[in-house]
Formats: structure tokens, C-alpha cells, sequence
């Protein structure tokens, strides 16, 4: 196929076809309205830890409406368990990390015993929600309460209440990599940093929350169902095996999604329960979560607590590090190593590290499960390495821009082997980047020299102004695959048909352009479908900033087989050597006679079986590809973040002066859309530092259940952002693309804790947990006295 | 337990009437009564802002008020905005503003905040960035970061003020 020529890729267009979104004409599941349908809504359990009673549900069947209540019981022959994780593991990463995986198996409804707050006890089916409600009111449980495990690491203690029956302690994940000889580099060095560091417990927190609806057509009996995932394949595949159907009959639709951010990647029981409830009763069963419910049964994230050892040189380039670190799973980690596996693949970020040791463990404790929110371990690796990196600045007086400088892999070592395996199973290789250059950008558009300078000035006049950065590498377009049909119809349009799901990102605009250049189209005359398991075979779905890079490169492969066919119809058709025609404006013609052409339109007329057939010889029906994109492995994103902040030393708040992100994510389909990733990514990444916490009493009740505690950035928290895109192609895809949809979200609690301890550097605290809420500010004020005492030791 | 109360009430310049439970909030009404998708239900505790309507020209959250207290009420949803525009024009400067700077990623936010834009563009036809963010505290966006959507009200109030 001749070159792609780059007409709209890299053009700043805006999102087609999302005039719906302003005029109230978007579908979200919730709008999903089905004749004769019935409203679901869940027992949760209120206890952290406790075995099951007696259930009476007498009371609650005799309300006016009630169609029927189900407990784990009634579902335990129907519906099977869960996977211990939906984690696919591929053979060379097995073999290479040996890791211990032995979570337990989650039953779609609780049995025998609840293992937190919001764990699914029973459901109840009635005529609207209110009655649902009801009814859930009225039944009557019993619960024989049980010691509860909140703390990741009094449940790896001897003795610990053990969360899963049958276990025999509460790690359910673990593992350990290593490259070079940590102890003996640890040993020989006297300069070291041993720090522990939190990264706390938060969530994403989409104002969509999940839903659920589920039609089963009478006669043919296929169950339809709409729910608010971001992996619809996923969701088919599991209902499939879990309420024993033939995958044919089921067909899953996300429709448009109110945000997504990680937690929407897997399978819930409300997945697999109301689809069963609708095949029972034979009408549309509807369940839509609110936001109460949302905050205890929808995934959280992050939640790890690190302990480090770095030993540096006295020019400030690090010689070891070792991090043992672990992960509060809560009950259930649906996807499994995801989350800490990322973490240790990505601590070494742009750094070269000779000596590494990561060794990562996730527990089971008393709290909702924890699962892939945007950065999936990332920003938790990235908080620990950056915050190294200031110290050790701090330690020998250099500029913490300088230490960077010293210890970055440099453009001519690309591409660079990091000596460890990545969860593909590949050896992580950065395929490209500059990171020096990424940095430069970013600091000369923070201002940063004269931050520098002026900052002596503002000290003496009060103000505690500190500058933060944070660097990292993103591995991004994870396998295993991801698909794309691409179609011709007789109106002459190319179709799109992918496995891919949108939710926010403007996939269908990025996919046209791409395939308005390989095509010799505008984007209008594109169409791009998604989110339907009814119109393409396999998908993976929406996650792991992948789309672009997957995707982009199954429209590129299955254009290319396409394209040669149609350009042999259109040989046939024009009696002339496929080599002399020319693909313009939905037309092939001869090169140098443009009236000898034939449109699209016609070719996909002549391209039909039958009669009215103009196929030339030996030459299959139809103008349709489908190729399926398998990255052998990831290509690595990176980008330097610089936050700006003034700190109120009376009253402990943070201000966001600034913020400046310089971004290389390889060639750019659409500058315009990849900065509202980035806007988004940081907005909620600034949440995550300065604002939000999921904390649980002793007990294992959440105590930040709804928006009122939990607060979310509005618009006077996130400032403007200025943004700086490099573009270094990635060598691994025919687009030379990379994926950027979580970036954003990665460094914002590293570079703003960064621009803490810089603000409050007079006083040296020592920033090592996240959020930073003027409680924990003030504290780290009053620390002072005690510090410089030990420090003196 | 269930009377049902009769209601009527002018949404988007129709008249409505209908038989609710008293329970029932102004947000399930205008979606599941009347069909209007438009208002969304992000957090039925006031706090988001995606359940934003007007009611007697004021903005309100749907989700905190009942269906019978707005009995009477002139109402206007998302799905009624375009309505507004000037005759000929088949969105509103507001709605154009959105689209134009791309103020939206997933649009479950988005109809609450241009409802909130409506109110306070009236108000105020040439807000500073600094009177768009105050204002528009009360919405809650989990996508754009805001940046965008205070681009699109900036955009929006010069379209109006130029008319
Ligand atoms: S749904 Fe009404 S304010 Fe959130
Ligand atoms: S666009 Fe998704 S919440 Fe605002």
C-alpha cells in the first residue's frame, strides 16, 4: 500500500457526531427505557467482616410490586463463580517472574460469609426502584459479626483474621524481580535513602456510575444487554460462561459511557445478575448503581505502601535501589497483578538503574476491592522514584533538575533495554524519547530558572513557593489485541468496526482521520462503530491507554489487505494493471486519466455474489478486512510534569500556581483531543494529591461515602495547564503512535509533593504520603524541631 | 402508602401532567415520566450539578426536589435549550461554545453545566475566567479538567454579547 499521506492525522479536528452530548441526546445506559421492564436493586452488606445468618425475605415479598428476592443461595447452582482474577498472564512472564497468584473466587451474591461494607448480599426485582428499595429495607439478616483486618499489614501478621475461609494467610498475590546485584551494591555504599512511602486509597469516580440492562427477545431468546463497561467482549465472554450460554446468544452494548478511568475494565456480579434475572423472568430488568453504592461496591485504587532502600553516588546518580512494597487488595483484586506488576515495571521511570530488587505483595483485607484506576500502578511507582530523586537533591544540595539530568537514559542509548520483563512478558525496552529534551521543555515553560532565582526574594517576604517536577515513562498499547473490520458499503462510506469502547476519549474522530488518510477520504465519510460485541468477533475493549496504538494499527492492517482487493475489482472493472490505479476522493482510476474511474460506490455494488457480480475471477464476495493488531510488546510514552504551588504555612493549604506538562507520546493523531486527556489526566492526578481519600475506620466502614466528603477537583482547583507535546515516533507500529489517555493522571501527587517539600524546605519535612490536606501540611510543620534533632544523629 | 398526587407543570414550552408518588424527585420525573434523558443523575445529592435544570428561570438540582414541588413550575431541560436560541439558529451560543472548544469528553456532565452557563451568562454577559470558575463550582466534571468548558462559556458569552 502506498505511503499514508498525512491530511488529517495530526490536525487539531473536532470530535464528529457530538452534537448529542449538548443536546441531551446522548444514550446512556441509565436512559435505556424497555417496555414491561423491571427495576433491581442489591442487599449490601454493612458489616466488614461477618457470617451470613438466617435471610428472611417474607416480609419484603409482600410488598405491593415485589416480583421476587434472591440471596446466594438461590443463585449458588445457577451462576459460577468468578475468575480469581480476569488477568490474562502470557507464558514468557509466568515463566520469568514466577509469581504467586492464588486469589480467591467471588460468588456473584455473598455465601456463608461478607468480607466488607457493600459486598452484594441479595437482590430484589420489582415493579420501579423505589419499591426495589423497599423491599431491600425489609429484609430481614442476620450476621454474626468477625474480627476485621483494615491494616495491609497487620494481615500479613501471625494470627491475622484470615478474610477468605480456606486460606492460609492473607497474601493472595506476590512477587519479586530482580536485575544486578542489589545487596552487594546496597552494602558497598554508604550514602542511602531508606524512606517508606504511602500512596493512599482512592478511587475513579466516573459522575457515570455503573449500570446494568438485560432483554432477553421472547421468541428467539438472544439476551441483549446495555451496561456501563468499558470491555463489552469481556462482559459477553463472562456472562457466557457464567449463566452456561452460547456466546452466539448473547450480545453485550456499551453504549455511550459516563466516564470510565480503569474500574469499568472488568466483570461485576451485576454483570452476570441481571442478565440471569431477565432470563428467569422473561422481561427487561434494569439496575442502575447510585452514588452512595457506588462508592462500596464499584473497584477503588491504588492503596500501596513502599519501603525503600537507594544508594547513591556523591554526584547523585543512584546505584541501587531496592523497594518492597505492598498493596491493599481489600476482599477481591479482580485484576490480579495489574496494578503491582505496573508499579515494579515502571519504578526505574527514565532513570538508569544499574541494581534493582521490587518485590510486591498484595493482601486481602476487610475493604472494597481494589482494581486498575487510571496510571494502574504508575503513579504509585512514579510518587516513590521522584520523591527519591528530591532527596537524594536535597541530601547533596544539587538541583533536583540536575540530579534528574545525571541519572537520565539518554536519546543516542534508545532504544534501551531496563533489564527486567514487562507484564507482556517481553524485556521492557524504551522504544524512543528524549528525555532530557522532554525535561528542557518542560522547565523553560514553568519558567523555571527564574522560579529558581526569584525564590530567596519571595521566602523573605513569606511566601513558601515551591516547584515540583516529576518525570516518567508510560508503557502504553498493551496487547494482547485489539481488531478493527474496516468495510466498504454500497453508499460508498468506509465502516470502522472495532472492539475498542469510547468513553470520552474521541475515538470515533482519531479512527476517522486515520482512516480518512489511508483511504484518500475526508473523516466525514467515515463512520466509526464501536462498543457492540454483535459487530466485530473478538475485542479487548477501552484501557491501559491503548486505543490508538492498537486500534490505529488494525485499521492500518486491515485497510492495507482491503485496499489491495478492491484496487483488483477495480482492475477488473476498468480492464487496466492494478499498479496503475489511484485511490482519490472515493474513486480509483487510472493514474493520469481521472475520467477512467470507478467509485467506491460502484466497487462495492460490483463486489457482491450473485448475479449482479462483477467480481473478477477466484475473488471472494465483499469489500471487508478485518485485522487483528498484536503488539509484540508496549511502546513507552513519557512526559515531565512541573507544578507550581504556594503553600499557606498558617492554615496549611495548597495553591496551584501553575502547571506545565511536557508530553511525548510519539506522532500526534489529533493534538486537539490528546490535550483534554491530559487536562483530565492531571485534574484528576491533582484529586489524588491534594484532595481525595477513601479512609476506613477500625471497624472497615468507609468514612468518605459520598460526594460531600469525598471531594472531587471542581473548577477553581485545577488550574490552566500549559501543555508542550514532543513527538518521538514510535518505531513498533505503522503509525509510530503512542498511547496517552492515563498520562496525565501519573505524576500530579509526585510533582505536587515534590512542590511541597521544596515550598517548606526551611522547616525540611518529610512528604512521604499523600494527600496533602492541610491537617497533614500542618503536621509536617510541626514536625520541625523533632527532625532536625534526628537528622543531627 | 402510595397515594399518588396529580401534577402539572410547562416543561421546555409543553404542558405536562401527570400521577407520582410523593416520593418521587423532579430528576426520575423529567427522565423516566417524561422521557427527558437529557437531565442526568450523577450523584442524587445535590453536590455534582448533572441534574441541573431551570425551574421558574432559576437553576435548580432536580435530584433534591421533589416532582409535586414543582407542580405549576415552568421548566426548562437541556432537550428545551436549543429553543432558546434565536430563531433560525438550531443551537444555542452556548451549545456552539461547547462544540467548539470541545467542552466535553464523556458529556454526562455536560448538560448540567450549559444549563448553569444559561443562567449565569444572563446574569453576567462578560464574566472574567476568574467569575466562569466561581460559578461554575457547583458542576462537577471528571473529564476535561474544566479547562474547556470555561473556554466554551468564554466562547458563548461573546457570541451573545455580539448579538
Ligand atoms: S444528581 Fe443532582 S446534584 Fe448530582
Ligand atoms: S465530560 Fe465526563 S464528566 Fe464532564
Amino acid at each position: 500500500m502506498a505511503e499514508t499521506s498525512s491530511r488529517f492525522i495530526g490536525r487539531s479536528i473536532k470530535p464528529y457526531k457530538s452534537k448529542r452530548f449538548v443536546t441531551g441526546d446522548g444514550t446512556y445506559v441509565s436512559d435505556v427505557c424497555l417496555p414491561n421492564m423491571l427495576h433491581a436493586a442489591l442487599l449490601r452488606s454493612m458489616h466488614a467482616h461477618a457470617r451470613i445468618g438466617a435471610i428472611d425475605v417474607k416480609e419484603a415479598l409482600a410488598i405491593d410490586g415485589v416480583v421476587g428476592v434472591w440471596t446466594g443461595r438461590d443463585i449458588e447452582e445457577r451462576i459460577s463463580p468468578f475468575p480469581e482474577s480476569f488477568e490474562i498472564h502470557p507464558l514468557p512472564w509466568l515463566e520469568g517472574v514466577k509469581p504467586v497468584l492464588q486469589g480467591p473466587r467471588p460468588t456473584a451474591l455473598a455465601k456463608g460469609k461478607v468480607h466488607y461494607v457493600g459486598e452484594a448480599v441479595a437482590i430484589v426485582v420489582a415493579a420501579d426502584r423505589h419499591r426495589a428499595e423497599d423491599a431491600v429495607d425489609a429484609i430481614g439478616i442476620e450476621y454474626e459479626p468477625l474480627p476485621v483486618v483494615v491494616d495491609p499489614e497487620e494481615s500479613l501478621q501471625p494470627g491475622a483474621t484470615l478474610v477468605h475461609d480456606g486460606s492460609n494467610n492473607n497474601v493472595v498475590f506476590s512477587f519479586s524481580i530482580e536485575k544486578g546485584n542489589v545487596n552487594r551494591a546496597l552494602g558497598a555504599q554508604p550514602t542511602m535513602l531508606r524512606e517508606r512511602f504511602r500512596h493512599h486509597r482512592y478511587c475513579a469516580a466516573p459522575l457515570e456510575g455503573r449500570g446494568v440492562v438485560a432483554w432477553v427477545e421472547p421468541k428467539t431468546h438472544m439476551l441483549t444487554v446495555w451496561s456501563s463497561t468499558q470491555m463489552p467482549h469481556l462482559v459477553r465472554r463472562q456472562i457466557a460462561a457464567q449463566l452456561d450460554l452460547a456466546e452466539e446468544n448473547v450480545r453485550v452494548i456499551a453504549p455511550d459511557i459516563g466516564g470510565g478511568f480503569g474500574p469499568k475494565v472488568f466483570v461485576y456480579p451485576e454483570e452476570i445478575l441481571i442478565p440471569f434475572l431477565a432470563l428467569q423472568l422473561g422481561r427487561p430488568v434494569k439496575w442502575i448503581e447510585d452514588r452512595s453504592e457506588h462508592f462500596i461496591s464499584t473497584a477503588h485504587g491504588r492503596d500501596q505502601l513502599h519501603d525503600i532502600e537507594c544508594a547513591f553516588d556523591q554526584e547523585g546518580r543512584i546505584l541501587a535501589l531496592r523497594d518492597r512494597f505492598l498493596l491493599d487488595n481489600g476482599a477481591y483484586n479482580p485484576m490480579g497483578l495489574t496494578d503491582a506488576y505496573n508499579t515494579a515495571a515502571h519504578l526505574q521511570g527514565p532513570y538508569k538503574i544499574p541494581n534493582l530488587s521490587v518485590s510486591g505483595t498484595c493482601v486481602s483485607t476487610n475493604k472494597v476491592p481494589n482494581a486498575p484506576y487510571r496510571g494502574a500502578g504508575r503513579p504509585e511507582a512514579v510518587f516513590v522514584m521522584e520523591r527519591c530523586i528530591d532527596m537524594i537533591a536535597t541530601r547533596l544540595h544539587l538541583d533536583p533538575a540536575e540530579v534528574r539530568r545525571r541519572n537520565f537514559i539518554q536519546p543516542q542509548e534508545m532504544p534501551y533495554q531496563a533489564g527486567i520483563l514487562y507484564r507482556d512478558g517481553q524485556p521492557v525496552c524504551y522504544d524512543s524519547g528524549d528525555y532530557p529534551e522532554t525535561m528542557n521543555r518542560a522547565l523553560q515553560g514553568a519558567g523555571y530558572t527564574e522560579l529558581r532565582a526569584r525564590q530567596p526574594e519571595l521566602r523573605r517576604s513569606g511566601r513558601y513557593v515551591g516547584v515540583g517536577i516529576a518525570c516518567y515513562v508510560e508503557g502504553t498499547g498493551v496487547g494482547s489485541f485489539e481488531g478493527a473490520k474496516v468495510r466498504i458499503d454500497a453508499s460508498g462510506r468506509v465502516i470502522i468496526t472495532t472492539g475498542a469502547s469510547s468513553h470520552g476519549q474521541g475515538h470515533e474522530t482519531v479512527f476517522a482521520q486515520i482512516a480518512a488518510d489511508l483511504w484518500g477520504l475526508t473523516p466525514e465519510q467515515v463512520s466509526v462503530v464501536e462498543g457492540d460485541t454483535a459487530s466485530i468477533p473478538f475485542g479487548c475493549g477501552t484501557f491501559a491507554s491503548r486505543s490508538t496504538v492498537t486500534v490505529g494499527s488494525a485499521i492500518h492492517g486491515a485497510s492495507a489487505q482491503l485496499k489491495d482487493k478492491l484496487l483488483q475489482v477495480a482492475a477488473h472493472m476498468l480492464e487496466a494493471n492494478p499498479d496503475d490505479l489511484e485511490l482519490a476522493g472515493g474513486r480509483v482510476s487510472v493514474r493520469g486519466l481521472p475520467q477512467r474511474a470507478v467509485s467506491f460506490s460502484e466497487l462495492a455494488r460490483a463486489a457482491v455474489p450473485g448475479w449482479a457480480s462483477k467480481l473478477p475471477a477466484g475473488l471472494a464476495p465483499g469489500l471487508e478486512a478485518t485485522f487483528y493488531f498484536e503488539p509484540r510488546t508496549v511502546t513507552w510514552a513519557n512526559a515531565v510534569h512541573v507544578a507550581v504551588i504556594e503553600v499557606d504555612i498558617e492554615i496549611g493549604t495548597i495553591k496551584l500556581l501553575d502547571y506545565v506538562v511536557a508530553h511525548d507520546a510519539g506522532k500526534l493523531i489529533n493534538p486537539l483531543l490528546a490535550d483534554g486527556q491530559v487536562h483530565g489526566g492531571v485534574a484528576q492526578g491533582i484529586g489524588a494529591a491534594l484532595y481525595e481519600e477513601l479512609a476506613y475506620d477500625e471497624n472497615g466502614q468507609l468514612l468518605s461515602g459520598s460526594f460531600v466528603n469525598y471531594l472531587l477537583p471542581g473548577s477553581m482547583e485545577v488550574p490552566k495547564i500549559k501543555i508542550f507535546h514532543l513527538e518521538s515516533p514510535s518505531p513498533l507500529n505503522p503509525l509510530g503512535v503512542k498511547g496517552l489517555g492515563e498520562g496525565g493522571a501519573i505524576a500530579p501527587p509526585a510533582a505536587i509533593a515534590n512542590a511541597l517539600a521544596d515550598a517548606l524546605s526551611p522547616f525540611a519535612p518529610r512528604v512521604n504520603a499523600i494527600p496533602l490536606t492541610p491537617d497533614l501540611v500542618l503536621e509536617l510543620l510541626a514536625q520541625k524541631e523533632v527532625r532536625s534533632e534526628a537528622s543531627a544523629v | 402508602m402510595t397515594t399518588h398526587c396529580a401534577i402539572e407543570m410547562t416543561v421546555n414550552d409543553k404542558r405536562y401532567t401527570g400521577l407520582v408518588e410523593p416520593r418521587l424527585s423532579l430528576a426520575d420525573f423529567l427522565r423516566d415520566h417524561l422521557g427527558l434523558t437529557g437531565t442526568h443523575v450523577g450523584c442524587e445529592q445535590g453536590i455534582c450539578g448533572s441534574c441541573t435544570i431551570l425551574l421558574n428561570g432559576e437553576t435548580v438540582r432536580s435530584c433534591l426536589l421533589f416532582a409535586v414541588q414543582a407542580h405549576g413550575a415552568t421548566i426548562v431541560t437541556i432537550e428545551g435549550l436549543a429553543a432558546k436560541a434565536k430563531s433560525g439558529d438550531r443551537l444555542h451560543p452556548i451549545q456552539q461554545g461547547f462544540l467548539e472548544t470541545v467542552g466535553f469528553q464523556c458529556g454526562f456532565c455536560t448538560p448540567g453545566f450549559l444549563m448553569t452557563t444559561y443562567e449565569f451568562l444572563q446574569e453576567n454577559p462578560s464574566p472574567s475566567e476568574e467569575e466562569i470558575r466561581e460559578r461554575l463550582t457547583g458542576n462537577l466534571c471528571r473529564c476535561t479538567g474544566y479547562q474547556n468548558i470555561v473556554a466554551a462559556v468564554q466562547w458563548a458569552a461573546e457570541r451573545l454579547r455580539a448579538r
